[in-house]
């Protein structure tokens, strides 16, 4: 078994919207996998999807190599996931929620009870073990959360926007432990994050998610190197006709892409100081305005950019509005 | 199967807990049912005097119809569970691990089961001390916590499945205000069947609140019909088949909602 989850062409609507517009994907066994995508771009669908939580209006999946659709209660045996929301039941202590879980499981006495100690010692719960829910911290909750995702110590673990909510310390502490998981215990993992950074730090294999569908897939460096060079973003003074833009920055050599989104000019150089005075004049000499320049080197906002057709943050704001 | 239940039974436990936990629902759950026995208890205390009214304690009469009422009333609320589980999540993480799906809604009930014995079983104390005295001993008040139970277990189904189709807690809170006096009254819970209008006599012979009411009050009355109190038996546990079934399908359809 070479891929610990592999989809083909799942596609999932829900009233009017299409969450899923043929999403394909593959990971490899005991590795770190990022799905990366702006707020509904469909990454928590296609984890319900996965987890058999829902079941797509077409396509096929398996996981730990047993199809998804009709075996789903050999995946769930196999499987933990960590969901986006809490999960855990508030008014029980997290012992009880761990038992529970466990429960769920078919796993009972001494067994279960060894376990629970282990993952409360390992996510450093043991003092809080017996303290309701309610009185935990976010960033107690969230390792409750994944510390109930470990319990029945899954083949491969779903991490659904893992640190979305935490403050830094608690993202670093989690962050490794997310790592030592896929290095010490070969576990395999599917994380869906909205930051880049999270990506590119955890993740040996990313793909990017828009509207419903993977844009890029790839390690995130070979995502980056395939930008060949910085990127310069003009903001113009007016929206202007993307021909003329097009014709304009035609005679600027520097540049190796160009497009055109609203009044936002996107390009790629691969020299990025020299390219920048080389536009301003360009756009000078025709009697465009210009409110703004920048450039930026290679990051997965760069890679978002290029394959998206619009910047991270627009997407998600587009997305939740 | 022993998998199945035990998962049941965990399902119960958390609810269970969560109920002890909450002092000042477990009071209210208590004392509810008893500020109805006594208030009334002393409300109605001169129904005994009206011509044609068999028996002389109204208390004695009262207690059965408080213990089925209490049981339509705590009932009701039991899909809030499934409500917060909804929002907070649990109930997705719940569904991606092997459990039995019908643990879910068979722990939540039976859950709801026991309370609401514990619950009838105070009843009775209370209206013991308030000079009640109940005929047939054990058996008669064995029948009535059967049936609070039966009706009960019932209600709560139907609460389960309005929650999960539902989704929100407004249209719960609605459709339990909106149900239980009416079905309460459309019963011989306070008055005598002989004393109410024709029409409310119609009405009660189809109204599970008033099976259960005319079971519980035979079965610890002088003067015990068994057979009704058979037959009431029969009927309300249809009547939980036919919940727990809508329960189950209103279950799938969450699932398929998600």
């Amino acid at each position: 078994m070479e891929h610990a989850i592999v989809a083909r062409g799942l596609r999932k609507r829900y009233g009017k919207v299409q969450a899923l517009d043929g999403l394909d994907l593959s990971v490899r066994r005991g590795t770190i996998f990022g799905l990366l995508g702006p707020n509904g771009a469909g990454k928590s669908t296609t984890v319900k999807i996965l987890t058999t939580l829902s079941r797509p209006d077409d396509g096929e999946a398996s996981v730990a190599g047993v199809d998804v659709l009709a075996q789903p209660q050999r995946v769930r045996r196999a499987i933990g996931v960590v969901g986006q929301r809490p999960g855990s039941a508030e008014e029980a202590t997290g012992r009880e929620n761990l038992v529970l879980q466990g429960e769920l499981y078919g796993i009972t006495g001494g067994e279960l009870r060894r376990r629970v100690d282990e993952v409360l010692e390992r996510f450093d719960l043991r003092d809080a073990a017996d303290r309701p829910v309610r009185t935990y911290s976010g960033g107690m909750q969230r390792r409750l959360d994944v510390a109930m995702g470990l319990v029945h110590q899954p083949q491969v673990l779903f991490l659904d926007e893992p640190t979305t909510g935490l403050d830094p310390e608690v993202r670093a502490a989690l962050w490794s432990e997310i790592e030592r998981l896929a290095r010490d215990e070969q576990m395999t993992i599917l994380l869906t994050t909205h930051y880049l950074e999270e990506a590119d730090r955890l993740a040996s294999d990313l793909a990017i998610v828009d509207r419903g569908r993977v844009v890029a897939e790839g390690s995130p460096d070979a995502l980056k190197s395939e930008l060949q060079g910085d990127s310069v973003h003009v903001e113009l003074a007016e929206a202007e006709p993307e021909a003329r833009i097009q014709a304009v920055l035609a005679r600027v050599r520097e540049l190796t892409r160009v497009s055109v989104d609203g009044r936002f000019v996107h390009t790629s150089a691969t020299h990025g100081a020299t390219a920048v005075p080389a536009v301003l004049a360009a756009f000078e000499s025709s009697g465009v305005k210009v409110a703004s320049v920048s450039m930026a080197r290679p990051s997965l906002d760069e890679v978002y950019l290029r394959h998206a057709g619009r910047r991270f943050e627009d997407a998600d704001l587009q997305e939740a509005a | 199967m022993t998998a199945a239940l035990r998962q049941t039974w965990q399902i119960n436990l958390r609810y269970l807990r969560a109920f002890i936990r909450q002092p000042a629902w477990v009071a209210i759950a208590l004392v509810q049912p008893v500020i109805w026995l006594l208030l009334f208890g002393a409300l109605f205390k001169s129904v005994v005097d009206i011509p044609g009214f068999e028996g002389t304690s109204y208390i004695a009469f009262l207690t059965p119809g408080v213990a089925v009422m209490t049981a339509v009333m705590s009932a009701g609320w039991n899909g809030m569970g499934f409500i917060e589980d909804m929002r907070r999540g649990v109930l997705d993480r719940v569904l991606v691990t092997p459990l039995w799906r019908g643990a879910l809604n068979a722990g939540s009930l039976l859950y709801a089961i026991i309370t609401l014995a514990l619950q009838v079983l105070i009843i009775v104390g209370i209206g013991m001390l308030a000079g009640a005295s109940f005929k047939n001993g054990a058996a008669g008040v064995a029948v009535l916590v059967l049936v609070a139970c039966l009706l009960g277990g019932s209600v709560a189904a139907l609460s389960n499945g309005l929650a999960l189709v539902a989704k929100q807690r407004e249209t719960l809170i609605g459709a339990v205000t909106f149900v239980t006096l009416p079905i309460t009254f459309l019963s011989f819970t306070f008055m005598q069947k002989s004393l109410v209008p024709d029409w409310v006599q119609s009405v009660a012979r189809f109204n599970p609140v008033n099976w259960a009411v005319e079971a519980g009050r035979s079965a610890t009355g002088a003067h015990a019909d068994w057979s009704l109190v058979g037959s009431r038996i029969g009927f309300l546990v249809l009547l939980l088949l036919l919940s727990a079934t809508i329960a189950t399908r209103a279950f799938n359809a969450y699932q398929r909602s998600i």
